[in-house]
């Protein structure tokens, strides 16, 4: 039992994405039984979980590294759009420049390059926040401004168009291959962060830096390095999502590819569980966090929602959904249930020890003459 | 050091007023600088009143977001708010149900009723304000979606004077090519900015709310032990924001006389930055009110001198970034620099000033 306990303890924290999870796909199942319907068309899978899967990609990618940023350095990073737009312009004129002959080999190198660009452009906010002490979404707020623009020097001509087979096949699916390759990409993606949380100190530093930054300095954790470091792999992230999406397109929007993103992303965070304000985080509840997003979006697109009304009822969810779980109404909520517990065994206890009750009311008695 | 002793008592300077003041002598090298490179424009003094004319819902916006900021929260809804604000009022002029009374108290009841609900849900319900804000926000721009799509330009006569209402100043003016004196123009959202940034001076510098809300911005856990009402200053303080943020948006239909989905667009954003240019720190505590429209008026100097330079569009963007790149740069350089103890920017050790002991010690208690 103890055991038991313990291990439900360490998933509370799932308990708020997961019951958000959980009530929407009722809701889609009210709407329609036949939401859990996958059929095959052309040997891939189609259906709402697939297409949920699929639409969500890039999202996970940029939750994962938004959670880590948040809990390292107490703040946001409100530029991932714009750096998923550069590192995917720069991967899209690596591929152009190719010509008609593109190969797997030229994706990839194109890919590396892009995520190299991620890197730098993460160092560069990562140096304002770390070194210089500049709060995270003001050093981001210049990229935020400043990225798209750079984004489209970079394309020279308005959207050119990625078309090649292979990036076609990375943005829709691979023949023979019944699963959508943004998924796959996503689960590789997610299987690497697992590996190196599980195999290096990276989560307790992160930690340790988000909770006290002057206390993990004594212990011998560098914050301004960890901090550097989170808002690099911040900027990996967002080179993935930008491929990653501008394989889905096909084409590179500078204006458009990931735009607004990061409120997604943050919202993600903050679903699954964890604190805006830094400290212990829960990269399952950011994942499970951004897939609920996908699902309520989609979700409001199926109860057939006027379209332009989308983003008030998506507003009054996610506020519903904050005061459930804010700590004030947990407290109370507890307090009530503790209540009805004591009343409970109180009931139960005077029935089993009715004898005991008139002492007990005669020493009320006794007390309450003496407090006179 | 006796005789030095006996004669004045040096008061360190705080933070707020170092940085206020740093950004005021930003403000004049810009301008300045816009003077000497582009003298046929910035020297008329229509040009100075004309960023005021048509940018007074941006002030207006970044004052709310300044108390807020100080406080040490962040409302990312007031630009979303601002114009839900003018397409509900363009409706209402338009349908003939209200008049321009009518229309100024629902931009107010708007606003309030945006403050007051941001403000129960991060003061008393201890919600993140960034999430909650980010509802707002989401919420007013879902609303204003669905009100009305297309632009709607009011034509209510009596809306139309108000908005064509100018006031001259005689004897302020440029004589133009034909020897006709024009006479400086100022519209009358300015007299609101001006009433406003008074007003809200006055709040945050003598008021008990105003000492309130920099103890809460500083250090939320010593307020309490203060005994201030922490969870009534925040709330107040996103109160007075949407209600500021309402009043932007009459503003705003006063200046363009149109609803538009557009309106208002990215002014959180805007206003964060003019914030933080006018010295206005977003971890709270730090910050004097009137660095808000000295922070706006530098914004609006910069986009002023990118577009008088007439470079490519999308290189403005970029140029308005590494300006606001090497004034945060800036701030933070003299931030750390005064504070010895907390010295955040690793220099190299060649590179570190030389302190005294005694000094380090004064350090420590500032």
């Amino acid at each position: 039992m103890p055991k038991l306990k313990a291990h439900f303890d360490r998933l509370s924290h799932l308990f708020l994405p997961l019951s958000v999870l959980v009530i929407l796909i009722l809701i889609n199942l009210v709407k329609g039984a036949d939401y859990f319907k996958i059929t095959m068309v052309n040997g891939a899978f189609y259906g709402n979980i697939p297409n949920i899967l699929f639409g969500a990609a890039e999202l996970v990618i940029l939750a994962i590294g938004m959670t880590l940023v948040t809990a390292a350095s107490r703040g946001q990073d409100i530029s991932i759009g714009e750096i998923g737009a550069i590192a995917s312009a720069i991967f899209v004129q690596y591929v152009l420049r190719a010509g008609s002959a593109v190969t797997l080999w030229t994706i990839l190198v194109g890919f590396l390059i892009s995520c190299v660009a991620g890197l730098l452009i993460g160092a560069f906010n990562g140096t304002l926040v770390s070194f210089f002490g500049v709060q995270p979404m003001v050093a981001t707020l210049i990229l935020f401004l400043g990225g798209r623009s750079i984004a489209f020097i970079i394309d020279g001509k308005v959207s050119p168009i990625l078309a090649n087979e292979i990036s076609n096949r990375i943005g829709t699916v691979i023949p023979g291959v019944p699963i959508q390759t943004p998924i796959i990409l996503t689960a590789v993606f997610i299987a690497i962060v697992v590996l190196v949380l599980k195999t290096t100190n990276l989560r307790l530093y992160v930690e340790a830096v988000g909770i006290n930054p002057n206390a993990a300095r004594l212990n011998g954790i560098d914050p301004k390095k960890i901090i550097f470091l989170t808002f690099l792999i911040m900027g990996v992230c967002s080179a993935v999502a930008g491929f990653i999406a501008v394989n889905k397109a096909g084409r590179h929007d500078s204006v458009n590819l990931l735009k607004f993103i990061m409120m997604d992303a943050i919202l993600a965070v903050a679903l699954g569980g964890n604190s805006l304000g830094g400290g212990k985080f829960s990269i399952t509840g950011s994942i499970i966090g951004a897939y609920t997003i996908e699902i309520l979006n989609r979700t409001l697109l199926r109860l057939e929602v006027n379209p332009e009304a989308i983003k008030a009822f998506k507003a009054v969810f996610i506020i519903i959904l904050m005061v459930i779980a804010s700590p004030v109404v947990r407290a109370f909520a507890r307090k009530v249930w503790d209540k009805v517990k004591t009343f409970v065994t109180g009931f139960s206890m005077r029935k089993s020890v009715g004898l005991n009750k008139t002492v007990f009311s005669m020493a009320d008695r006794a007390a309450g003459k003496k407090e006179e | 050091m006796e005789a030095l002793r006996t004669t004045k008592p040096k008061v360190r300077m705080s933070n707020s007023t170092l940085l206020f003041i740093i950004a005021g002598i930003i403000f004049l090298l810009m301008y300045g600088f816009a003077l000497i490179s582009f003298p046929g424009s910035f020297l008329q003094f229509q040009t100075f009143f004309d960023l005021f004319n048509f940018n007074a819902a941006l002030f207006i916006v970044t004052l709310g977001m300044c108390i807020v900021m100080i406080a040490g929260g962040i409302d990312i809804s007031v630009g979303a708010v601002c114009g839900l604000v003018t397409m509900a009022c363009a409706m209402l002029l338009q349908s003939g149900a209200g008049d321009v009374w009518g229309a100024l108290l629902l931009a107010l009841g708007i606003g309030l009723a945006f403050g007051l609900m941001h403000g129960y849900l991060i003061a008393y319900l201890e919600i993140q304000p960034f999430i909650i804000t980010l509802a707002g926000m989401f919420l007013a721009q879902g609303l204003l979606t669905t009100l009305h799509k297309d632009p709607l330009n009011v034509t209510k006569p009596a809306f139309v004077a108000l908005r064509n209402f100018t006031i001259e100043i005689p004897w302020l003016g440029t004589v133009n090519r034909l020897g006709v004196f024009i006479p400086c123009e100022i519209k009358p959202g300015v007299f609101v900015v001006l009433v406003l940034v008074i007003l809200y001076a006055v709040l945050m510098k003598w008021s008990r709310f105003g000492r309130n809300v920099y103890a809460v911005g500083g250090n939320i856990q010593s307020a309490r032990m203060l005994g201030i009402n922490v969870k009534k200053t925040l709330f107040l303080s996103y109160v007075i924001c949407g209600l500021t943020a309402g009043i932007g948006g009459f503003v705003f239909l006063m200046t363009t006389g149109a609803g538009n989905i557009g309106n208002g667009a990215l002014f959180e954003i805007k206003a964060i930055a003019a914030n933080v240019m006018g010295g206005i720190l977003l971890n709270g505590g730090v910050g004097n009110l009137l660095g808000a429209p000295i922070g706006t008026l530098t914004l609006l100097t910069i986009n002023e001198l990118i577009r008088a330079a007439g470079v490519q569009s999308n290189l403005q963007a970029i140029v308005s970034g590494l300006l606001l790149y090497l004034f945060i740069v800036l701030q933070s350089i003299v931030m750390s620099l005064r504070s010895g103890r907390k010295f955040r920017l690793t220099l190299p050790p060649w590179l570190k000033p030389h302190r005294l002991p005694e000094e380090k010690e004064a350090g420590n208690q500032g």
